[in-house]
C-alpha cells in the first residue's frame, strides 16, 4: 500500500472517530458505549473461552430452558443460517451468538438499550457443522442454550 | 453513497419490533480469491447502533461471521407509532451509513 493511500485510510478513520466524539459530547452516546465500540480481543479470539472472558468478563454459564435458540436443522448453504435467539428471562443486558466450530467462534454481540427485550434474529455464516449456542446476558450471570446445525456447505472457505 | 440501509418498524400492543436489512459484503478477511490466490481483506460491519429519541435501545458488534448484506431483528417497549427510529452502522474500514423510518 502507497503512503497516499494509507493517509486516505487515515483520515477516513480519524473523520469516523471524530463523529462519535460529536456523539458523546452530545450525551447521544454514554461513554462505556463509546469505549465497548468493538472488542478486537473478543472478535478475533480462535477459541471460545477466552472470546467470551474479554467480551463479558466471563466464561462460566448455566444452560437455562427458558432461551430458545431457533436455527435449521439442517442448512443447506453454510454461508447464510438463520438464528433467532429468544429469551424468556427479565432483564436481559447482552445476547451474544456462536458458532462453535466456526474460524472465530464469536459471531455477534447484541447489547440491548432502553426498554429492549430479549429477543434478536439475524443470519450467520457457518464453516461447518456444529453447534450454534446463544449466550444471554441477565443480571451480570450468564445463561445459555444451544441448537446443533448441519452444514452441507461451508460458508466461510473460498 | 446510495443508501444501504432497509428499514421497518412496527408497534403493537406496545412493543416494536424493528427489521432491518443492510447492504455489505461481510469479507471476513480469511477468504482467497480463486483467480489470483490473494487473500480478500476483511471489510465488515463491526457496530450496529439503533436509536429511538436519543436513547440508544440496541447496539450490536460483529464479526465477520455475520452473512453478506446483514438482517437484523429485535424488540423493544416504550415507543409509539409515528416515532423516528435510527440505525446506522459502522464497518472496519471506517465507513458508516445511517438511515432513519417512522413507526408504523
Amino acid at each position: 500500500m502507497s503512503n497516499e493511500m494509507k493517509r486516505r485510510i487515515f483520515l477516513k478513520r480519524s473523520l469516523a472517530a471524530g463523529t462519535v466524539g460529536v456523539a458523546a459530547a452530545t450525551g447521544l452516546l454514554a461513554p462505556q458505549q463509546v469505549l465497548a465500540a468493538w472488542n478486537k480481543a473478543a472478535f478475533e479470539s480462535k477459541e471460545l473461552p477466552a472470546a467470551l472472558d474479554a467480551l463479558l468478563g466471563s466464561s462460566e454459564m448455566s444452560e437455562s430452558a427458558d432461551i430458545k435458540v431457533k436455527a435449521p436443522d439442517i442448512a443447506e448453504n453454510g454461508a447464510v443460517v438463520p438464528i433467532t435467539v429468544d429469551a424468556g428471562i427479565e432483564g436481559v443486558e447482552s445476547i451474544a451468538i456462536i458458532a462453535s466450530n466456526n474460524p472465530v467462534p464469536l459471531v455477534a454481540n447484541f447489547v440491548m438499550g432502553t426498554g429492549a427485550s430479549g429477543f434478536v434474529s439475524t443470519r450467520i455464516k457457518m464453516g461447518k457443522t456444529g453447534d450454534v449456542i446463544g449466550v444471554v446476558k441477565a443480571g451480570g450471570k450468564l445463561h445459555s442454550a444451544k441448537k446443533e446445525v448441519k452444514v452441507t456447505i461451508g460458508g466461510c472457505g473460498g | 453513497m446510495a443508501k444501504s440501509i432497509k428499514i421497518r418498524a412496527k408497534e403493537k400492543g406496545g412493543v416494536t419490533t424493528v427489521k432491518a436489512l443492510m447492504t455489505h459484503p461481510m469479507e471476513t478477511g480469511g477468504r482467497k480469491d480463486k483467480k489470483t490466490g490473494k487473500a480478500i481483506p476483511a471489510h465488515f460491519i463491526e457496530a450496529v447502533v439503533c436509536k429511538h429519541k436519543g436513547n440508544t435501545v440496541m447496539t450490536a458488534e460483529w464479526s465477520g461471521g455475520i452473512s453478506k448484506n446483514p438482517y437484523i431483528s429485535f424488540k423493544f417497549s416504550g415507543a409509539a407509532k409515528g416515532d423516528e427510529i435510527e440505525l446506522s452502522w459502522t464497518d472496519n474500514t471506517g465507513k458508516s451509513d445511517s438511515m432513519s423510518s417512522k413507526i408504523k
